[in-house]
């Protein structure tokens, strides 16, 4: 389902295998483990480290496992509540965060996708897809708020979710939703582990990090569940430090 | 005119009201100079915009960590809350506001700038640098809320907050945060910024509807802040 491994400072999730890695309980469960796993060596080892989130094959992810779902809405329900602890996971990384795009990401895999800091995608082939309007589903409302928080150009945010557009690459960095374009998949899954060992190599407190993240987007962390820190916390973290 | 201590001076060039912070140091932000900069600002009455520069190598290079660390941790709300009363009196201002990032504009003092209606940066030096991830310091509600309504790009914010980049006027330009760069030194930066006032100056806009404007086009921010500042004139009839 998913692999983790570690290499030096960046930590490497591996959605593994030739399928769409369609997002069902046991993808998401195994993400959220090793996605746990990630950041509880990361916080032993001190300050500095990144994680880069990849696909085998021809998908990052084609999102939610509507097969599995069929005509159960109630199943649908399901699988929608159980992706949104994982887009907090996420977002409340203690870490920076890459998503190679060496593959398709649609629907719920394009929102995995956003959850990142940062996406470095492939040139020559695959689209970022949010297929909801299309398939005939609405957005949940987390997802909007995600969409929200990460696509500020209200064109490009339209386009992507009222007009379901395939996005390439190229057009995702000018739209501003994908940050460095690649030729290859190679190159790109090589490319974002070398971003990432940069990024990691800053040395960022951890906890600061993901409290920065979170405080760009605090309507998007709300609605994902997570419970944003008080100013007082913060001002207490501050004092501690001097 | 000089404000106590020096922290800055104010002038006035044509109608335009011009207070620069002084001194050869990184003009740290503690409570004495920002009780210094809100007199300047108060002293701004009559005028018809404001302008706040920097001389030397800095505009401002943020708080002042090292009064943070020898002050009682009782007072640490105190530099917040003077930080946020100088906003919310930049905020209400009845007239329009330019920032001349003069040099090196980092962390709260990057968040001075953005306070303002329009930014010139110098554009030979100087860097605009939200510090914080660097430093280790956590991001208050307020100012990353400044930041959310003033630099609406994601793309952009991230890179500035997430990334902490430092940036040239150019680059600040081109994202958006800052609305020119100037060439020259730091009194060329000054004479655009006073020369951009005058313009907006020159427009007669009633002052009140300036800052009931502002406050409605960045309304969140304004609600952190209002409690802090110098306190409204009588609220004006609304249409």
């Amino acid at each position: 389902m998913c692999t983790l491994e570690q290499r030096g400072r960046v930590f490497v999730l591996t959605l593994t295998g030739d399928g769409e890695h369609r997002l069902g309980h046991a993808l998401i469960s195994s993400l959220r483990s090793a996605i746990a796993s990630a950041a509880e060596a990361a916080a032993k080892a001190g300050p500095g480290a990144a994680l880069v989130t990849v696909g085998e094959g021809r998908f990052f992810s084609n999102g939610l496992d509507i097969g599995w779902a069929g005509t159960s809405r109630a199943r649908l329900g399901e699988l929608v509540d159980a992706l949104r602890p994982l887009a907090a996971d996420l977002l409340a990384l203690p870490m920076p965060t890459v998503a190679a795009l060496t593959g398709h990401a649609s629907a719920g895999g394009f929102l995995l996708a956003l959850c990142h800091d940062y996406r470095i995608m492939r040139g020559d082939r695959g689209v970022l897809y949010m297929s909801e309007v299309d398939i005939g589903l609405p957005l949940p409302p987390y997802f909007g708020a995600v969409l929200r928080a990460k696509i500020t150009s209200a064109n490009a945010l339209r386009d992507v979710a009222l007009r379901g557009k395939k996005v390439k690459a190229a057009e995702g960095k000018e739209m501003g939703i994908v940050d460095a374009v690649y030729p290859s998949a190679a190159e790109t899954a090589a490319e974002a582990f070398k971003f990432a060992e940069q990024l990691a190599a800053r040395k960022w407190n951890g906890g600061v990090y993901a409290s920065i993240r979170m405080s760009m987007f605090p309507e998007a962390c709300r609605s994902v569940g997570i419970v944003e820190e008080s100013d007082e916390e913060k001002r207490k973290h501050f004092a501690s430090k001097l | 005119m000089e404000s106590k201590d020096s922290l800055c001076t104010v002038e006035r060039r044509g109608r335009v009201h011009l207070i620069t912070i002084t001194g050869a140091d990184d003009h740290r932000l503690n409570p004495t100079r920002l009780a210094a900069i809100r007199s300047a600002v108060a002293a701004s009455t009559g005028a018809g915009a404001l302008v706040i520069a920097g001389e030397g190598k800095y505009f401002s290079n943020g708080f002042d960590t090292e009064w943070v660390r020898t002050a009682p941790s009782h007072l640490h709300a105190t530099m917040d809350g003077t930080f946020r009363a100088l906003v919310a009196d930049l905020f209400s201002l009845p007239m329009p506001t330019v920032a001349a990032v003069t040099g090196h504009a980092a962390a709260a003092g990057c968040a001075l700038a953005l306070a303002h209606d329009a930014v010139v940066m110098r554009g030979s030096r100087g860097f605009l640098y939200m510090s914080e991830v660097d430093a280790g310091i956590k991001i208050v509600d307020f100012f990353a809320e400044l930041v959310r309504e003033k630099v609406p790009d994601a793309v952009a914010r991230r890179d500035q907050l997430l990334r902490g980049d430092k940036m040239t006027a150019a680059e600040a330009v081109r994202r958006g945060i800052v609305d020119a760069a100037v060439d020259g030194g730091v009194e060329d930066v000054v004479e655009a910024a006073v020369a951009e006032a005058e313009r907006l100056a020159a427009r007669g806009w009633d002052g009140e509807v300036v800052a009931e404007i502002r406050k409605a086009l960045w309304p969140k921010v304004w609600s952190k802040v209002k409690d802090h500042g110098a306190g409204p004139a009588a609220p004006r009839p609304r249409l």
